[in-house]
Parts: C-alpha cells; structure tokens; sequence
C-alpha cells in the first residue's frame, strides 16, 4: 500500500496536499481499499467555510457509506466534478485523479496536527 | 464465531472476511463490482454454507409442511423446489425458506442462517404428528455456481444433465467423484447456475474440482457483497432487509407463494387482508436525483410527511444506477409514482418501477 511521503494525513484516512494556502484533500489508498468500489461522493458544500473534524460530504462504496471530515479548518474553493462520472478514480488513483476538494486555509496552524506518512502507516498498521 | 468447512480457503485466497449470521465469511475476494460482472457474464462460486438445512422425514412431514409454510407443497414431486414462507400467527414471516421434496415422505427446508435455531423451535412446537426432524446445517455445505456458463462448466464434474434441468429443480449423483450430491437448478442471483449440497468432508474436493473446471469460463470466487447486488437487481427479498417478522407476505409482494387453497398458520388472518386490500406494499423504486438509497432511510410523500421506509438500497453494478426496495402506502404503490428518499436529511426524488429492475 502506498503513503506518498510529500503527503500528510489524519486519522480519519485522508491525506492532505499543501501548496501554500490552498490544501488538496483526498482519501488515502487504506480508505479506498477498505470501502471497496467507490459509486459516489457528495460534497456539497462548495464555497462554505468549514471547522476542522465536520463533515464536508459523504463517499459511498457499493455497501457502505462514510462521513468526509475536514483536515483542516477553511473554505472550500473546488470539488472534483472529474468524480461525478468516474467516483471509480478514487479506487484506481486516491493520490492523483482521484482527489476530492480544495480547501483555503484559514487556520495554518492546523497543519501542524496532521499526520506524516509515517506516522499515518503505524496508524493503520501497515 | 462460527466456521464453514471452506474459510481456510477464503482466507488463503485474501477474501475480505465479515460477521454475517454468527458465521466468519467472504465478503469479497477481488471487488463487489467485478464479481458481480462475473456472475451475470460467466460464473461465480459462493460458500453459502451458513444456510441451515433440515430433514422432515414420516407419513405425517407433508402435513406438517402445509400447515407451517404458505405455499401449497402438495404440489411438489420427487426433484422439486418450492420457494415459501412461515408465516407466524401476529402477520409476520417467521422466514423464508425453500422446499425440496426428496420423496413422498421426506423434504429438505433450507432456511436462512440467522433463523436456524428460531426456524428448528417454531416447526418442532409444530410437530404433533411425530414426524422425524434433523437438524444437518452443521455437517452441510453449500456452493452455489452461479452464472449463464455454469451449466456448461460443471458438466464435466457430474452424470446428472445439467443443461436439461429444469429451474427450480434437483438430482442426486455423484460430482466430482463424490457420491449423492444433490445438485440444485436453484440460486438467488437471476443468473442461473446451481446450488450444490453436500457433506463437509467433501467440501475441499468440490471446491477445487469446480473451480478448476471452471477455470476456462473465467470463474472467479465471489462474496455476500455481489450476493446482495445482485439479488436486489431481481427484487429476491431478503430476510432481515425486506421481510420479517412485521411485514405480511401479501405487503411483500409474497401472494404468488401464499395459497389460501389450503389453511396454515394465520391463513385466515392473511386471507382477510388479502380481500380487505392492502394498507401498503413492498415496490422497488430508481433514483432519479443523484443518490444511494440504504436500508431504513425514510420515504416522504411530496410534502415531505414519512410514509415509509427503504428496507433494500444500492447502486446496481449491472445497470448503473441507484436502486432499492420500500414499503410505501399502496396509493403510491404503482409504477411511475413518484416518491421521495430522505438521504442524510435531504429529500431526493425517486419513481417507482417494476421488479425485476435487472432482465435478461
């Protein structure tokens, strides 16, 4: 299973891309592996500003389904809406196609309580 | 947590394994998508040995077999199944179950794992007549070869013409070098295929031979999750999901299997609600907003008042869309109404369809 080590992560199975304000937020090859085939995301909260641990949308596998949490506090700018007819990309590709929302940083601060891949890997014992 | 005789085997080949009915089994092995595609395009292979199985056996196992179940058994012969139901005295389904008569005076009922131990009480407090009952869930296993190239798969395996059976029928033989097996035109896939009973010592054999045999098909191993997929695209209901001890056979689109020509337990309760009309009826229902329908998310009229609740939801591998079964009031029972799922407290249009919502 693959942790990119530029990443960095949170418990709940995300993995997050900082570019200076802007965070790219996706979940990460564990997450996509335990859900299975993915059929949906729903985000709909594009352009709302939203607190670290709430939920900015849903995924749903063939079976299940889970809460999205935010990694960091901050607006979110762009949904992926390549997901919307390929959810199918977070399963081939959770790190590239298959990433889910851009969040503009309103607390950097925040950073520093994500995880490194490291870190995430001994989470998920892998 | 029990056991079948083929976990070790699941586990081997890296099936992602749950608690379903007490019992360690496979999910998964590759993907619920791609064994669902297998099923409805090759063959699949389940282990469904969790099913319970009982023996009736006595002059009197037909007579307690029409008065516990719903469906008319006296129409059975040597090599049939019947699909029916134990309706218990409240209006409910005790269960569902299938029906092989094996001779005039014995019968194979196969029931749901989770219901083995209620299913054994409720026919045994039944049993006035001393019919002879065994209980052989913990020494049976269960494969069902599931596909439209299983007939032509295992042909090799077995004596018993596979392709001339009729759906809903069995034979005894030996397969795969293995004597009286009872081979089964049966499943819940819509795909058809095979159920294949037989004894635990046999299960490794009988595993391997038919993969191998299947081999050249594309058979892959498949788990409970494309199970469930692809029972719910033939609207098969699943108790537990769709049906249980509340909901009435009639409500459940169960009639067909309900024959008032005879009395069973609370037949005459269910024959007054047949001819005073439904209150409400199980329909399958499409999503037409952009959604996935899951067990227990409430169904609102367009005003948005609760009148029911999805008991079966998924998105349908086979046709692509968002799918499910609900109660709902029988006014809005008919295709085309239109009703509305509440998904994480937002109301989602949907319209109601014929089942099944996958053909052939």
């Amino acid at each position: 299973m693959n942790f990119p080590a530029d990443l960095k992560y949170t418990k709940d199975h995300e993995w997050v891309r900082i570019e200076g304000d802007i965070a790219t937020v996706g979940i990460t090859d564990f997450a996509q592996s335990e859900l299975g085939d993915i059929v949906y995301v729903d985000v709909n909260t594009v352009g709302d500003t939203v607190e670290k641990e709430a939920v900015f949308g849903t995924v749903e596998a063939v079976k299940t389904v889970s809460d999205l949490f935010m990694p960091v506090s901050g607006e979110i700018l762009e949904l992926n809406d390549g997901l919307e007819s390929t959810p199918e990309t977070v399963n081939k590709d959770p790190y590239g196609g298959g990433w889910m929302i851009k969040i503009r940083l309103s607390n950097p601060a925040d950073i520093d309580g994500l995880l490194s891949a490291d870190a995430y890997k001994a989470l998920v014992g892998a | 947590m029990k056991t079948t005789a083929l976990t070790h085997v699941h586990e081997g080949l890296g099936a992602k394994m749950v608690e379903f009915a007490g019992y360690k089994m496979p999910v998964l092995y590759s993907g619920i998508n791609e064994e669902h595609e297998t099923v409805r395009t090759k063959l699949g292979v389940f282990d469904v040995s969790h099913m319970g199985e009982f023996i009736l056996k006595g002059p009197g196992a037909l007579d307690l077999i029409q008065r516990v179940t719903s469906n008319d058994a006296s129409k059975l012969f040597d090599g049939k199944v019947q699909y029916s139901c134990l309706p218990n005295e409240n209006g409910g389904i005790v269960d569902d179950l299938l029906v092989y008569r094996l001779t005039a005076d014995s019968y194979m009922l196969v029931v749901n794992a989770s219901n083995i131990e209620k299913d054994w009480n409720w026919i045994s407090a039944r049993n006035t007549d001393g019919v002879e009952m065994h209980n052989i869930s913990d020494k049976t296993s269960l494969l069902a070869v599931q596909g439209p190239l299983a007939a032509k798969a295992l042909q090799p395996l077995t004596g018993i013409d596979l392709a001339s059976m009729e759906y809903y029928t069995f034979a005894k033989g030996e397969f795969a070098g293995c004597p009286n097996i009872l081979v089964s035109a049966t499943g819940y896939t819509g795909a058809g295929g095979f159920e294949i009973y037989f004894e635990n010592q046999y299960a490794e054999k009988i595993w391997k031979a038919v993969m191998e045999a299947g081999h050249p098909y594309g058979v892959k191993p498949a788990g409970l999750g494309c199970r469930d997929t692809l029972r719910l695209e033939m609207g098969f209901c699943l108790y537990g999901n769709d049906i249980d001890d509340t909901t009435s056979p009639l409500e459940a689109g169960l009639g067909w299997i309900t024959k008032f020509s005879k009395e069973f337990t609370n037949s005459a309760n269910l024959k007054m609600q047949k001819e005073a009309g439904l209150s409400r009826k199980l329909v399958g229902f499409e999503m037409i907003d952009r959604g996935i329908p899951r067990h227990d998310y409430p169904v609102l009229d367009a005003n948005g008042a609760v009148v029911g609740k999805v008991t079966s939801g998924t998105q349908s591998p086979s046709l692509g869309k968002a799918i499910g079964m609900a109660y709902v009031p029988s006014a809005m029972a008919a295709e085309n109404s239109e009703i509305f799922i509440s998904v994480r407290d937002k109301s989602l249009k949907a319209k109601v369809v014929k089942l099944p919502f996958y053909k052939q």
